[in-house]
This record gives C-alpha cells, sequence and structure tokens, in this order.
C-alpha cells in the first residue's frame, strides 16, 4: 500500500472540509473494495478521510410507503429488514457474511461496479438516491462503468426504496467471487413494471422489451421469446456475453416466477 | 502516524501505527497475535477472520485506523486449554482442521453464525461459511463441528 | 491392541490443541531480530529478452539494503534449480532440462518469473524499491498452445521442438495386435484442466547466516525439508548440508506445492549472507497463483479395444503434457512414471502402450499437485471405460466388473511395469453400489426430469501407486534420490517417548497417527509420545510427505525402529528378571517371563536402560534409543470406488452433487477419523477440478485467473456432505499393511463427477472445468 494520510470524519461538514482540503482524496465507508485496491497498489492517494463515524448516515427508516436506507448502513443491517424482501435477499447475497458486516449501500453504488448487486436495487425499485447536494433518480444516477453521476466530492448520504407493490431479486452469481454475473431485478412499482439488470453488462441498464411484456402480462411465460441483446455484454473466463444474455431471460423469469 | 485505543481480547491497548496499516498486521505484528492469519490479498479466504465489535470482519480489510475504539477479539481471546470455547472443542472432537491455517478465521466466522442465527441445518452452515476457504478438510467435517457446537453455545 | 488410543482408534489429533487457539507456528509467524523483508521482481511478460536490468533507483530508495540481480548470484556460482528425476525418451536418449536459474539472467518466460529481487527494511520499503528497478524488455512471441507448441518457436536455445522428452510404456507391438482383434474401440480426446495448487498459507521463507560460524538457517514452507537442504546444498551451492539447517515448521497445506525447490527460498538464503542479516519473503497471494507450480495440464487421445462382450483387450494413450517454462523438482516423472504406469487401472487390460510428449510453453512450471499423474491416468482410465459402456449398451459398473483383476490373481503384473500386491475391487464396488442406492437410481432419474433437471450417474474406479517409493526401482527410473524414510525412536528416562521422523506433517496429523502407532506397540500411554519432524537437525534424515508416503514409508519405519527397541528392552528385561532374551514376552507394555509372577513395566526397563545399576553393561551399551530407515519392497496400492451422482439444471447449467459415495481400500487404517478428513479433502479438491478450478492464460501468456476473484476455490457451498467407508486387504510388504491415504480422493472423484455429468447430458464429453456455461451449451445442444 502506498502511503497516505488517514482522516476520520466525525460529520458531514468535517468530511467534505477534509476532502477539499486535500491533493487526491478518496472517500472510505466499508472499504470493501477501496482497501483491496490500495493494499495492491492499484491506487494511489495522497488521502483518505474515513466517513464511517458519521452517524447520521447510517440507519434504516421504514415508513408505509418507503423504506430509507443510510449509505453507510451495511448490507447485513439491510438483509435485517424484511420491509422489502427483495431488498433483504439481494443485501443477503452480497460477497460473504464478513463482507456484508462492514460493505455500504453508499460505497457499492458509488463504487458502481459493473457485478455489483445494489445498482439493480436501487434501479429495479426506483429508489432515489440522496447525496449531500442533492436527490438523483434511479435511472440518472449510474452512468457508466464504475461511473456515477455524483460529482467531485459529492458523498451518498442515503437511498430511499419506495415500497413496490412486488418486487423479486435472483441473481447468478459468479462461482469464485461472488459477485453478481447476472442479478436481475423485478418489480412493480410506481404504477410500472421495472426490470434492472446487473452484472451483465458494462452499467445496470433497464430490459425495456421485458418491462413492456410484464406490463402487459406479469407472468413468467409473458418473457418468452423476449431476448436480450449481448453484443455489448461483459465476457470473461466464467460466463461469454452469449451466456449472459441468456442468464438474463432465465433470472428474468425466476423472479417474475416468484412474485406473479 | 495515527494513534488508535482498541480493545484487544479485553486488553485495552494504545497503539501508534502508520496511517495505512492494516489491522491483521498490526495484530500479528505489533500485538504479536500470529493467530490470525493471512491468505491472500482481495478480501476472500477469510483466515484473517475476527470478530469486530462482536461481528465476524476480514481483519485484512480494515485499516487500523478505522478500528479505532473498537472491541476486537481474535482467536487467542476466544479460549486456552483446558477452557476452550465450545467451537474450538468441536473442532477437535470433529477432526474439522488439518493444515490449522484456515482454523483461526474459520473458528471466528462460525462463532459468529452461530450467534447471529437460530437453529442451523448443514446447508445453512456450508452458506454462512462462504466468506471463508479450508484447502483440506472438503467443509464436510467443519459443518458436523459448527452443527455440533450449535448445540453447546 | 484395541485400545482408545491404539491402531484402528479415531483418536482426537494432539496438534490440534494449537491450531484450534492460535497458537500454530507457521514461517511467517517467525521473526528474527534484524530481519530484513524480500520482494521479487517478477516479469510482466510472458516472453521476452531481458536486458539492462537497472537496479540504481531501486538501491536509492529509503530503507532499500540492497537489489540483487540474476547475474549476481551466476557470479557467486549459485547453481540452477534441478529437475530431480531423468527421464529417457523412446530412442534412449536423456529428457533436455533447459537451464533454470533461480533470478532470471536475460530470458525471461513466463508472466511471474523474478528477475531481481530487492532486500529492504521493511515490506512496503521492499515494494517501493521493486517497482523502481527498470529493465528493457523485447516482447517475443509467447508459446501458450500446447497442441502446437512442439511446431512453435523455441523457448529454450538448446530445446528443439520445445520437447523435453518423447517417452513410451508398454508393448506397442502387442497393443496394436490387440486393435486388430477388436470387435469395438472406444476412443476419447481429454483436456486435463491445469490447476494452482492454494495451500491457503502462501509459501514462505525466512533465511539467515551465522558468520561466525558460516551456518544458514533457513525457514520455509516445505513438505520436506532435507530434500530442500540437499538440493540447496548439493546443486544451488549454498553451503555444505552439515552447515545448512532447514526448518519447517507448521506448514499451512502443500498439496504438491511445497514439495518444490523454488526461486524465493533460494534467493532469501543466498541473500542472507551477502547482506548479513535475516530476510523474510511471505508470498502474497497473486505471487502464488503466478510462481507457485501448477498441476496437471494433459492433453490426451486414448483408444480402447474392447470384444463384443465388453472385454478390454488393449489400451493406447498418447499424451502432451505441459511442463510450463521450466521443469520444476519433479515434474519430468509426474506424467511418465505417476502416469503411464497406472493406465491399467483396476482391469485386466492385456496389452498397453502409453506415449508421453513432455513440451514447454510460456507458462508457469507445472509439478506435482495432488495424486500427481494418478488422477490424469484414473480420468483417461475411467473415462474411456465409461463411454466404452455406454458406446456398447453395458451397465457401466458391469462392464468394470467384467474385467477387474480378481483377489485370487494377486500379485499382478500391469503391462505398464507394476506389479499390484493385493486388493478386491469388486468388494469397494459392491459397498459403493449399495451405499448410493443404485437399484433406486432410475426413479430419482424420473423424478428428477419431472422436475425439468437432468440427472446422472457416474463411476470412477481408481487405482494409484502410493507409498514412493522402493529406492532401487525409482533410481533405475530416473530418480534422483532413495526414496526411503528414517525415524528415531528415543526411549526417555522415565519412559516417555521421542519419535523422530523424516516425514513432515502439513495437515496429515501425523503427530496423532504416528504416536497411536508406537503407544499401541510399546503398550505405553499415547500421551506419553511425541512426534518430532520438520527440523533437518533433528532428524537424521528423510525424504518428506508426498505420494501417500507418510504412513507406508515413514510409519514403517517407526514400526521398525520400535521393533528394535523392543529387541533390546527384552534384553535387559531378561537380564533384570534374571531370565533369558528368548524366555521373555512383551504385551500390552509389560515384559513377563513364563511360570513367573514377576514383571516389569515398560517404564522400569527403561529407566534401568538409563541407570544401569542392575543391568548387563558388559554386553549390551546402555540407553534406550534406535533408529531405522525402511526402503519398501514395492509400492502400495490404495483402490477403489467412486460414484457421483448430479442433478444439472439445464436452464442455467449448474451442476449440483446430490450425492457421492467413496469406498476406499487403504489397507489397516490406523486412525479411521483422520483417513476419512483425508478422503473428504481429496474428494473436494477432485471435485474442483471437475466443476470449477482452472488456470487459464489468455492469447498473451497473462494469467486470467490469477486471483480469488477468478480462480474458483471450492467453498463450503459448493460441495456436498460426503459418503466414505473403507474395504480392507492389507498391504502385503510393509510391517503395517497399510497403504497411504491422502490422495485417493483427488484421484478418484473428477472422473466420477463428469462421468455423471456426461450421463446427464447424454453427451459423450465436456471439457473441464464443467462449468455452468459449459454444462448450458452442452445441454441446450451448441
Amino acid at each position: 500500500m502506498y502511503a497516505f494520510n488517514y482522516h476520520r470524519a466525525a460529520s458531514p461538514t468535517e468530511a467534505a472540509d477534509m476532502y477539499t482540503a486535500s491533493d487526491d482524496a478518496v472517500y472510505l465507508a466499508g472499504g470493501m473494495t477501496l482497501i483491496p485496491t490500495l493494499k495492491q497498489r492499484l491506487s494511489n492517494v495522497s488521502d483518505v478521510v474515513d466517513i464511517g463515524g458519521i452517524d447520521d448516515w447510517n440507519g434504516v427508516l421504514t415508513s408505509g410507503r418507503s423504506i430509507r436506507v443510510g449509505s453507510l448502513t451495511v448490507h447485513n443491517e439491510v438483509a435485517s429488514y424484511s420491509t422489502i424482501e427483495a431488498l433483504c435477499t439481494l443485501a443477503s447475497g452480497i460477497g460473504d457474511p464478513q463482507v456484508r458486516n462492514r460493505g455500504t449501500i453508499g460505497g457499492s453504488i458509488a463504487n458502481n461496479d459493473p457485478a455489483a448487486d445494489y445498482p439493480a436495487a436501487v434501479v429495479g425499485l426506483n429508489a432515489k438516491v440522496q447525496t449531500n447536494q442533492r436527490v438523483i433518480d434511479a435511472d440518472d444516477f449510474f452512468t457508466g462503468m464504475f461511473e456515477t453521476a455524483l460529482e467531485e466530492g459529492e458523498l451518498v448520504t442515503g437511498v430511499e426504496f419506495p415500497m413496490p407493490v412486488r418486487a423479486a431479486y435472483v441473481k447468478f452469481p459468479n462461482p469464485a467471487s461472488r459477485y453478481a454475473v447476472v442479478g436481475v431485478m423485478v418489480a412493480e412499482t410506481g404504477g410500472e413494471c421495472r426490470v434492472a439488470v446487473t452484472g451483465a453488462g458494462p452499467c445496470v441498464f433497464r430490459a425495456s422489451a421485458m418491462e413492456e411484456a410484464l406490463s402487459a402480462n406479469f407472468a413468467p411465460d409473458a418473457l418468452d421469446g423476449i431476448s436480450v441483446d449481448g453484443s455489448d455484454f461483459n465476457s470473461d473466463i466464467h460466463a461469454s456475453s452469449e451466456y449472459r444474455a441468456h442468464l438474463v431471460s432465465a433470472m428474468a423469469k425466476r423472479a417474475v416466477a416468484q412474485i406473479a | 502516524m495515527a494513534d488508535v485505543t482498541l480493545t484487544v481480547n479485553s486488553r485495552e491497548c494504545n497503539l501508534s501505527v502508520t496511517d495505512n496499516a492494516i489491522l491483521a498486521d498490526t495484530l500479528r505484528q505489533q500485538l504479536n497475535l500470529t493467530g490470525t492469519h493471512i491468505g491472500c490479498d482481495t478480501s476472500q479466504c477469510g483466515s484473517c477472520t475476527i470478530h469486530m465489535d462482536g461481528k465476524s470482519v476480514k481483519a485484512c480489510t480494515v485499516l487500523t485506523a478505522q478500528a479505532h475504539g473498537s472491541e476486537i477479539t481474535t482467536i487467542e481471546g476466544i479460549g486456552r486449554p483446558g477452557d476452550l470455547h465450545p467451537m474450538q472443542e468441536a473442532f477437535n472432537e470433529h477432526h474439522a482442521l488439518q493444515c490449522g491455517f484456515c482454523t483461526p478465521g474459520m473458528i471466528m466466522s462460525a462463532i459468529g453464525l452461530v450467534n447471529e442465527s437460530e437453529n442451523l441445518d448443514g446447508d445453512a452452515v456450508r452458506k454462512g461459511l462462504e466468506g471463508n476457504f479450508c484447502r483440506c478438510t472438503g467443509y464436510h467435517n467443519i459443518v458436523k463441528a459448527v452443527l455440533s457446537a450449535q448445540e453447546r453455545m | 491392541m484395541a485400545t482408545e488410543t491404539g491402531i484402528g482408534a479415531s483418536v482426537r489429533r494432539k496438534e490440534d490443541a494449537r491450531f484450534i487457539t492460535g497458537s500454530g507456528r507457521y514461517t511467517d509467524d517467525i521473526n528474527i531480530p534484524g530481519q530484513t523483508y524480500c520482494m521479487f521482481v517478477r516479469s510482466p511478460h510472458a516472453r521476452a529478452v531481458i536486458s539492462n536490468i537497472d537496479t540504481s533507483e531501486a538501491k536509492a530508495t529509503d530503507g532499500v539494503v540492497d537489489v540483487f540481480v540474476g547475474s549476481d548470484l551466476a557470479a557467486d556460482e549459485v547453481g540452477d534449480l534441478p529437475c530431480g528425476w531423468l527421464v529417457k525418451s523412446k530412442d534412449g536418449s536423456d529428457m533436455i532440462a533447459p537451464p533454470h536459474p533461480p533470478i532470471a539472467t536475460d530470458r525471461v518466460n513466463y508472466v511471474g518469473e523474478p528477475y531481481a529481487f530487492v532486500v529492504a527494511e521493511s515490506l512496503e520499503a521492499a515494494r517501493n524499491g521493486a517497482e523502481a528497478v527498470n529493465a528493457n524488455f523485447q516482447v517475443l512471441d509467447p508459446v501458450l498452445n500446447l497442441r502446437t507448441a512442439s511446431e512453435s518457436d523455441n523457448i529454450h536455445d538448446n530445446v528443439p521442438s520445445n520437447r523435453s522428452y518423447d517417452w513410451e510404456l508398454g508393448d506397442k507391438d502387442a497393443t496394436d495386435a490387440a486393435f486388430e482383434r477388436a470387435d469395438h474401440v472406444t476412443s476419447v480426446d481429454i483436456v486435463n484442466n491445469r490447476l494452482i495448487p492454494n495451500a491457503i498459507e502462501p509459501r514462505a521463507a525466512v533465511g539467515s547466516y551465522d558468520a561466525a560460524e558460516g551456518a544458514y538457517t533457513l525457514y520455509t514452507t516445505s513438505q520436506n525439508p532435507h530434500l530442500e537442504r540437499l538440493v540447496l546444498a548439493a546443486f544451488v551451492n549454498i553451503a555444505p548440508e552439515a552447515k545448512l539447517h532447514v526448518v519447517s515448521p507448521d506448514v499451512g497445506g502443500g498439496f504438491g506445492s511445497k514439495i518444490f525447490v523454488y526461486a524465493e527460498e533460494t534467493a532469501v538464503i543466498w541473500a542472507a549472507a551477502k547482506v548479513g542479516r535475516p530476510i523474510k519473503w511471505t508470498a502474497d497471494r497473486v505471487e502464488s497463483f503466478l510462481a507457485d507450480a501448477h498441476g496437471r495440464d494433459h492433453v490426451t487421445h486414448a483408444e480402447l479395444a474392447l470384444s463384443s462382450e465388453g472385454d478390454f483387450l488393449g489400451l493406447r494413450v498418447k499424451t502432451l503434457a505441459n511442463m510450463g517454462a521450466y521443469l520444476s523438482t519433479f515434474a519430468s516423472s509426474v506424467p511418465t512414471y505417476l502416469y503411464g504406469t497406472l493406465m491399467a487401472g483396476q482391469y485386466k487390460t492385456p496389452a498397453i502402450y502409453v506415449e508421453v510428449q513432455a513440451l514447454f510453453t510460456n507458462t508457469a512450471p507445472v509439478d506435482a499437485y495432488r495424486g500427481a499423474g494418478r488422477p490424469e491416468a484414473t480420468y483417461v482410465v475411467e473415462t474411456i471405460v465409461e463411454t466404452a459402456a455406454r458406446e456398447l449398451n453395458m451397465d457401466p459398473g458391469e462392464i468394470r466388473r467384467r474385467n477387474f483383476i480378481r483377489p485370487d490373481d494377486f500379485p499382478y503384473e500391469t503391462p505398464v511395469a507394476l506389479t499390484y500386491d493385493t486388493g478386491n475391487y469388486e468388494a469397494s464396488l459392491d459397498r459403493a453400489l449399495d451405499l448410493v442406492n443404485y437399484q433406486g437410481f432410475a426413479a430419482r432419474k424420473a423424478e428428477s426430469e419431472s422436475d425439468g433437471k437432468r440427472r446422472g450417474l457416474g463411476f470412477s474406479c481408481y487405482i494409484e501407486a502410493c507409498g514412493l517409493a522402493p529406492s532401487q526401482v525409482a533410481l533405475s527410473l530416473g530418480a534422483g534420490v532413495g526414496l526411503f524414510e528414517s525415524a528415531e525412536v528415543r526411549v526417555d528416562v522415565t519412559g516417555s517417548v521421542t519419535v523422530m521422523t523424516g516425514a513432515h506433517s502439513h495437515g496429515q496429523g501425523h503427530e496423532t497417527t504416528f504416536a497411536q502407532l508406537v503407544s499401541d506397540k510399546l503398550g505405553i500411554p499415547f500421551e506419553n509420545v511425541n512426534v518430532v519432524h520438520g527440523d533437518t537437525n533433528r532428524s537424521d534424515y528423510g525424504l518428506g510427505t508426498y505420494g501417500s508416503r507418510s504412513i507406508a514409508v515413514g510409519g514403517s519405519a517407526i514400526s521398525k525402529a520400535t521393533d528394535k527397541i523392543i529387541v533390546k528392552a527384552k534384553k535387559i528385561a531378561a537380564h533384570m528378571l534374571d531370565s533369558q532374551e528368548d524366555q521373555v514376552s512383551f504385551d500390552d507394555g509389560i515384559f513377563t517371563i513364563p511360570d513367573s509372577n514377576e514383571s516389569l513395566a515398560f517404564a522400569e526397563v527403561a529407566f534401568s536402560a538409563y541407570v544401569p545399576s542392575n543391568y548387563p553393561l558388559e554386553e549390551l551399551e546402555p540407553g534406550l534409543s534406535e533408529k531405522a530407515f525402511y526402503d519398501p519392497a514395492n509400492f502400495t496400492y490404495p483402490a477403489g470406488t467412486h460414484i457421483c451422482e448430479v442433478e444439472v439444471d439445464p436452464e442455467t447449467g449448474c451442476t449440483e452433487i446430490v450425492a457421492f459415495v467413496a469406498v476406499d481400500d487403504f489397507g489397516t487404517v490406523i486412525n479411521p477419523m483422520i483417513v476419512e478428513g483425508q478422503v473428504h479433502g481429496g474428494l473436494a479438491q477432485g471435485i474442483g477440478q471437475a466443476l470449477l478450478e482452472h488456470g487459464v492464460y489468455d492469447d498473451d501468456g497473462q494469467l486470467l485467473s490469477g486471483s480469488y476473484m477468478d480462480y474458483t476455490m471450492p467453498r463450503a457451498d459448493d460441495l456436498p456432505d460426503f459418503t466414505v467407508d473403507t474395504t480392507v486387504t492389507p498391504c502385503t510388504h510393509n510391517p503395517l499393511g497399510v497403504k497411504g491415504c491422502g490422495e485417493a480422493g483427488a484421484i478418484g472423484a473428477t472422473a466420477a463427477v463428469m462421468n455423471a455429468i456426461t450421463d446427464a447430458l447424454g453427451v459423450k464429453e465436456l471439457p473441464m472445468p464443467a462449468t455452468p456455461e459449459t454444462v448450458w451449451r452442452a445441454a441446450s445442444g451448441g
């Protein structure tokens, strides 16, 4: 690991001040991605601003209409809320138990790993991402591989998931890393059907043809014959783009079958 | 350098560490608690699993500075010969270890799993230990040991 | 003696006390005052000419003590890393072993090959120094495809066609004749996938030099510290053996990968004298992936000639074996004497002919990995036998049964140079069929199909040659060392016993098993026997642990030394009891003479040996300590039947192992609990090969499966509960009747799993690992 200066922020303001005062700072939440990256010297930063101690951003609030997850809430905490069963399922399938005890929702979505699970929840459930500056709609948040709408220094403070009418998440894990080879969140929420796919492409996306088909008929066989275009999908030693495309359909059908 | 206070195995430790120190290294090198092992660089193998404020975490993926103020329990802190933790006892009874390298992390994970679950069955134990690699046992006896320890914890 | 701790008892392990409390002492736990840290600078290219290695910036880096390159070692006459087994080609010529300098000098031949190393005050400083080493690389096209390696550029100047050897075994003419009269020929094309061993403890070394004594001490993660010392002394020229102390403390798994003498510990021990300070190196996992010797990696075409009734008439096997870039310590023996010799399997195939070409590629060296050659052989034999059964519409169990070597055929001389001493293959098969409920399979299959799943059953009736090895046989076949084992049994004054063994335990439980053996034979409490291993200054000599040899060879040596103790103790007892040696009986730790109430406990005799007041000093030396070297008369031949039942989801290609039955014949079993554990672990690795694990290089020779993010390690939820059992035919030629159990699981399991999947899918062949995508494609007919 290259040398860096460590700062522990006690408040949102302090975090922002520490960040702007540094040449080349990075925020640290749970560190499940950042610390291995630093350890392997794949990243070299001057300062690490640890926001893990900002209590305001930790915890889950539920109301009848939504569930608001603070950005520093760890996956196991989210998994303990069954308010939205699909969200609970998704959170309980991230990484492994130790990772779920440290990794946070804010860290996950801000990193936007193409194989991360949470982006599928945010987009599929049409959540709103709250930052220390604004509120960003799910459909606008994830902009590309490891890229989001977050501005330099902007921090996710929480994610508000509206209660769906029904939703399910089914994941095909990478056998080695347990990240998503393909993860599909299917939801009926806010008067629409949403199908969000993670793992398959460079960034989470909505499978619009599937959404239309499900809007007409919310049943697994509504997806028969609907394939997704896998031409720009990821391809690696575990799954070709063609196989990923197949899995998108297969996982989507399984998700629908759980809630149809 | 960062000044860090940790409670390690019920003892308060005031340490001065580099800002980029990793908790697993601090435990092994500064506190000589070499039971916490390091088997990979990508936070996968789980050999370094400890409890931080009662939760299983991989000590290779925590900055020591991040752990400031927390309560750390390592394999050395759960039981000694003659006064073993039920999980340690069960690992011995069921031959749930061979080379012993993954064992401290496996035991710490297993204790965390049992503490946070009720009525685990074999499949749940297997799923609950997915963050720990063992190359020797094929996990068969580890599962038996955890199920057995569950009855005694 | 049947006791709670004797032979045959599932005694809880002694060594666990330290491992479950975090008190184990592994190499990286060892720190020596004044210690420095080492980091290797590794080639980023698979094949390149390297020049102008510039270490000036590295040497000027904060905290760097010194930086060394290959020419520094060469100037000091540090020798190459040798390959210890000389294989001869068909034409009688010796294999070609290209020079293998520990630190590359002018060429690099695989990604991860070290070409410099930095010694520094801290690991981070060493890392900084390593990043500051600069070199010019003239990158060349790498040779990566095993099938075309012999037609590619020559990697090494003195190795035409990238071929180390072109070896054969068996009678070609007789085999050709068998094919001519065959009614049916089954042929298969097989790729045995490359595996990366992945002991959870990474390799490590701590080297130091005592200038006053002119002596070196090396702590390292070795399965065979004496062999490490021998190679470093005799071939690498570090120091004479008497000045080189090698300690292999607790070692966190080996599986073959820690047999070999590697660049890293060589560099560390050499440089310790250069810098005058101890040096520590511990691999990170990336280094383990890149630079531990890999396993398997064969391409094979095999043909089986059969009669219309299903009798095996002849077997032809043609294999390309990937050696990687250099010949590792025992690499040459793996695809030859540990592979070709096993092609008879459990069967009476009368004619067998095996050809193996060993080829170099620009990949990490390949050497023994759990089973070493025997899993590859079993995979060939058991794939082709299963395929033949399907082609002839025969029951896979029955075709095997029909061809088994029968109990009354032993000793049985195979057409491929081995003489099996004993076995009962039908007994294992029958027991396995029973345990898997073979009769109920059709109903289970139908039920799966009604669920949209496919179910299959696969057999593997494996045999292995273990207990390496009869020295004269091994030496005549090209081994560079004898393969006996040594033991010393030292009775202490008060009757406790210290056992020194040349075998090394890195998970096998020797401290328990060997103590059971000695306690049983001497009739003394198990707790009173202490087993010492892993230290060249404490055990006389040793060849270490691999090839399932520890109990069969090491245990037999201990048994022999213990017998010598009993012989001497009887002489002492005879004197003390005022009787004759031949009148003394020894049973359950008590010396008695006929028609007398007088008796002596073992501890009393031991005491007398050291406090010889009532002792025949004129005839007998005092003391009670004996050494033995045991050289086996033959290999041992563990064998058994593994049956795997899978359920495949054709929509995703996911395979679930719903049952795995292993019935093994290991001869006499000392500790059934430990033996079962060894089987479980082997099965996990065999299943891992079939379903999960794959060492993959891309077209540039970069290792794609270079971390746990991409190399699929078997996890708890990837594996089933195992059903294991044993049958027993005691080995006929060692004093314990034991055969060894460490590798059986890894040898037998792979074929059983793959045969089950191909059965489920109704396809002939499937590449390994049978990943979901591979299975999905096969299930979808694509």
